[in-house]
């Protein structure tokens, strides 16, 4: 039983079938990595996971609950992060900031009328904030717009920011995408010492092979919407529909 | 100080000078003197600059905060005035149970429209509020009438049940708004020299009001909750997916923001116990827009500047006539000086309007951090004569 | 029966303004992106085109009629308009009963250079800013068009009538045997409506330039892609936009005397209009207009004040309010429309 449970789930948009009774088990503490060509249906499969779209049929589950119907922050608040494809963050916020935010979110929970108290005097938000900072490398920013920052280092942002909420499973929204390759394989580096260091398992939907093979220890495959194969990655590299579906769209 | 940074603390050492010693710093001219007619030290008019300081720091922590733009506040403190008038009428005439009235019936007003309005964001939002508030205004005027005297105005009569005071004094009169016995009308002159300095009772309760109104906004700002709202202007998605949920912080700062509408209005019918719809006008909900961009929205004494700035010139340039132009111009040749008022004269007067529309635009187009941003660049240039300025990213909003 | 109808009829000139001032706010919003609050000033400015006209036809000259006199027995002053002097009395005394119509002639090149002006001289600087920005920029304009219309008109409303032969009523329930009596000018307004309409959808529809507008609507960027000049499209756009909302300004001053604040009454409930119909849709705009201007009819009939009481005067708010509850999108709206 994995810690994310996907069965059966579908999605059509008007006469596109997205997805077709998908199955997926995402292991506690692996590193997951949802492969496929364009169009597979990876980001709508993404999307029903964190309640942005609500699966036509099938099922959801996580830690054993259901995320069907929730909103985007409820099943945040039960232990999933994201990190979007192009970085997401609090760009009018200065980096220290940004990083309060989720913990505050993780201490207070989605609403808390809390007007009068200073920010700055919640030490133990603070605290962890620079912690966090501190191991991503960017405690000497913290009092820049976070906007002003360079891509990797939004990128890490990030990931902090999902990360010092300590969710039980982080997803990845092709977290490379556009990044030169140094950048590429820093981000690299950092998500396989998050995966080593914590008690965190990692979903990551990728394009690119090399970080996909650099980081994966379970694989699966979409190919128009359906699983194709979900193997260990040693398998997937020799998997002859892997490589039809792949060269059969490249070519 | 007080629970906050030096920064802060002297901002706020700086709005309690400035207000608790207004009578003297608006009254620069000695009475008399030609220039005596840009003195602002009137109790009237200083009422008003502390009474929209307090709608317009009200306004910016919706505004200013989390972007979301409100084209209905007007509404808020018309109902803010209703409220408290008709606690003149069937309680009595102390201004505090008024107040604290029209700020709960505000609040809730505010939590109906806002909790409809929020469900859309964007200019969605802002043709909601708009529609709101021009429903309370034809519904001011029209239908509930019993509750607002149309067009009339609600106002006080000699014969309102005052259940805790006087229906009537002993002269006869209509009793006049107090608190616990002091009259708001209360003033105390002091004459030194040619000067004549006016120290009312409802100004000093009006910038009391305004320094607490101004305090606890430096709190929101600094609050949890007010970097919450910052999260809601620069990325709804992120906060979203990072578990918290952005609309009951946006509906609270709606309701709070119309609690100091309610407040402002409170206060405005305390100074003068009347109420009329054309105060929920849209144009009036536009005003508080200007004061809060002008001064510099999202700043925190930017409200307050801007909406004594408004205040001062509403009251200058309505003031001003051709005859006092031509005394301005007289040093010109003569065709020279009624070329001059008549180019001048379309802004004077009743023309007020149209300088306020041309300052709104020339705010939006070249100074959208208003006042505070054009003080701050002034600022940085002179600074930057001496030194380069390398800390340009500081995102804390600005003093 | 005839009160129904008659009341679907008494909606059908302000239905006819709303659909028309909504359409060109639609354009706006959908080729530029724009939210322009300065539309219904637009709106007033045509209005005052008719007055100008009439204003310029009635000039008069002064001559001395020297075969009478006054009361006081001096000699008699008779004003003379001047197109009276030029075309005859009975050619001049047409065109100014006429002015309404003419005014329409003048409108058209005064609205299309007042929207060039606008849109090249301040809301090209606006796309990229956001809509908080455009809308306080347009606001400004709003009253300072107003402010200035105010300046030079006055404050009063001026009557501006339509001609002699269209200023009567009509009985438009003769020929199927029911009684609508029914104001001339007001079948008109509404007939000119539906032909602006029209001719805007045949436009878009059936021209290049429309095409390409449409798909810009649809899709700016793409569009923009494939190397055609969007801007200068759009600029004309605006230009069509402004001369819709002007010359339903003209055609509406026989109905109401036109005065400085006329634009905003109309812009706000335009803008709720707009909301109803679905940002961005063009059918969704007229369709929510005509629907909203007979609704209002509807609610200031005698049974329905009875029955709540104000209800005439909110009606359009209340089913705003409804319809953007139950759906968001509006009557026609398109995802994504201006909802960031």
């Amino acid at each position: 039983m994995g810690i994310l449970e996907v069965k059966n789930v579908g999605k059509r948009f008007g006469g596109l079938q997205a997805l077709s009774d998908v199955n997926l088990s995402v292991r506690e503490n692996s590193v997951h990595a949802i492969i496929g060509p364009n169009g597979a249906g990876k980001s709508t499969l993404l999307n029903c996971l964190v309640g942005k779209l609500i699966p036509d049929t099938g099922s959801v589950m996580f830690d054993g609950q259901s995320v069907l119907g929730r909103q985007p922050y409820e099943i945040n608040q039960m232990g999933i992060s994201r990190v979007f494809q192009t970085p997401e963050i609090f760009g009018d916020l200065s980096v220290l900031e940004n990083m309060m935010i989720p913990c505050l979110a993780k201490r207070d929970g989605s609403f808390e009328l809390n007007a009068i108290a200073s920010v700055m005097r919640q030490t133990d938000i603070l605290e962890t904030a620079e912690k966090m900072l501190l191991e991503m490398n960017m405690a000497d920013k913290r009092h820049m717009n976070a906007a002003s920052l360079s891509r990797g280092d939004k990128r890490r942002l990030e990931i902090g920011m999902c990360l010092s909420q300590e969710p039980r499973l982080l997803l990845l929204d092709e977290p490379t995408a556009g990044m030169a390759r140094a950048d590429t394989n820093n981000t690299i580096d950092l998500l396989k010492q998050i995966s080593d260091e914590r008690n965190i398992t990692i979903a990551i939907i990728e394009h690119d092979m090399h970080v996909v093979f650099s980081l994966a220890n379970r694989i699966t495959v979409l190919a128009q919407g359906k699983p194709l194969v979900e193997d260990d990655p040693q398998n997937i590299r020799g998997n002859p529909k892997v490589r039809e579906a792949y060269l059969g769209e490249s070519a | 100080m007080f629970g906050l940074n030096k920064k802060d603390t002297s901002l706020l050492l700086i709005v309690i000078v400035l207000t608790l010693f207004a009578p003297f710093i608006l009254n620069p001219f000695p009475t008399g003197s030609g220039l005596a007619q840009f003195n602002a030290g009137y109790p009237d008019l200083m009422q008003r600059f502390a009474i929209f300081g307090i709608f317009a720091v009200g306004f910016n922590i919706l505004f200013g905060l989390t972007g979301y733009l409100s084209f209905g506040h007007a509404a808020f403190l018309g109902v803010g005035s209703y409220s408290a008038v008709w606690m003149f009428k069937l309680l009595s005439m102390n201004v505090l149970p008024a107040i604290i009235l029209s700020v709960i019936i505000a609040g809730l007003f505010a939590l109906v429209i806002g909790y409809i309005s929020l469900r859309r964001s964007g200019i969605y939002f802002s043709i909601l509020t708009l529609a709101f508030a021009q429903m309370s205004f034809s519904l001011a005027y029209s239908v509930l009438t019993p509750i607002t005297n149309g067009e009339t105005g609600l106002q006080l009569t000699l014969d309102d049940p005052r259940v805790l005071g006087v229906t009537s004094t002993a002269d006869g009169s209509i009793p006049v708004t107090n608190l616990f016995g002091i009259e708001m009308r209360s003033t105390y002159n002091l004459a030194v020299g040619p000067w004549d300095f006016q120290f009312n009772m409802g100004y000093y309760l009006c910038a009391l009001v305004l320094i607490a109104a101004f305090y606890l906004s430096i709190r929101i700002f600094r609050s949890p909750f007010g970097m919450m709202l910052r999260a809601v202007k620069s990325n709804q998605q992120r906060m979203n997916y990072t578990g918290l949920n952005s609309k009951p912080y946006t509906l609270a700062a709606f309701v709070i923001s119309g609690m100091y509408a309610g407040l402002a209005g409170g206060l405005m019918a305390s100074m003068d116990p009347l109420a009329g719809a054309e105060r929920m006008q849209w144009t009036a909900s536009g005003e508080v827009v200007l004061m809060t961009i002008l001064g510099g929205a999202g700043t925190l004494i930017g409200p307050v500047l801007g909406a004594g700035f408004i205040k001062y010139f509403e009251n200058i340039f309505s003031k001003i006539n051709d005859n006092i132009l031509h005394s301005w111009f007289s040093f010109m040749p003569d065709g020279l000086e009624d070329f001059v008022v008549f180019l001048v004269h379309p802004f004077i007067g009743k023309g007020w309007h149209l300088t306020l529309g041309i300052l709104f635009m020339l705010v939006v187009v070249f100074l959208p951090g208003g006042l505070v941003e054009g003080g701050q660049r002034i600022a940085g240039w002179v600074r930057g004569k001496k030194k380069p300025d390398a800390h340009q990213s500081e995102t804390n909003p600005a003093e | 029966m005839d009160a129904f109808l008659l009341q679907i009829l008494n909606g059908l000139d302000k239905g006819s303004a709303y659909a028309l001032i909504a359409l060109g706010l639609t354009l706006i919003f959908g080729t530029l992106g724009v939210v322009n609050f300065a539309h219904g000033a637009l709106f007033m400015i045509g209005a005052f085109c008719a007055v100008t006209v009439q204003k310029f036809l009635t000039l008069s000259v002064e001559t001395i009629d020297p075969e009478k006199t006054d009361f006081l027995g001096n000699p008699l002053k008779v004003k003379t308009p001047y197109v009276e002097n030029w075309f005859g009395p009975d050619i001049g005394n047409a065109i100014i009963d006429w002015s309404v119509p003419l005014a329409i002639l003048f409108a058209i090149p005064i609205m299309i250079a007042v929207g060039f002006i606008m849109e090249r001289g301040l809301i090209k600087h606006f796309y990229k800013r956001p809509h908080a920005d455009q809308i306080l920029v347009t606001f400004g304009l709003a009253i300072v068009l107003q402010e200035v219309i105010k300046y030079f008109y006055g404050a009063n409303p001026i009557p501006t009538p339509a001609p002699e032969a269209l200023n009567g009523v009509a009985n438009l329930g003769a020929i199927v045997g029911l009684d609508l009596i029914y104001p001339v000018w007001r079948i008109v307004y509404f007939c000119f409506a539906c032909l602006i309409i029209s001719g805007v959808f045949a436009f878009l529809q059936f021209t290049t330039f429309g095409m390409v507008v449409r798909a810009g609507m649809a899709d700016r960027e793409t569009v923009g892609l494939l190397g055609i000049n969007i801007d200068r499209r759009f600029t004309i756009m605006f230009g069509i936009a402004a001369a819709v909302a002007g010359l339903a300004g003209v055609m509406y001053t026989p109905i109401n005397s036109p005065n400085y604040h006329m634009g905003m009454d109309f812009l706000v409930l335009s803008f709720v209009v707009v909301v109803v119909g679905g940002m961005g849709s063009l059918p969704g705009a007229v369709l929510a207009g005509f629907l909203l201007g007979i609704l209002e009819s509807f609610a200031s009939m005698e049974w329905a004040i009875n029955l709540i009481p104000g209800i005439n005067q909110i009606i359009i708010y209340l089913v705003a309010i409804i319809i953007l509850l139950v759906r968001p999108r509006g009557l026609m709206g398109r995802k994504g429309v201006m909802e960031d």
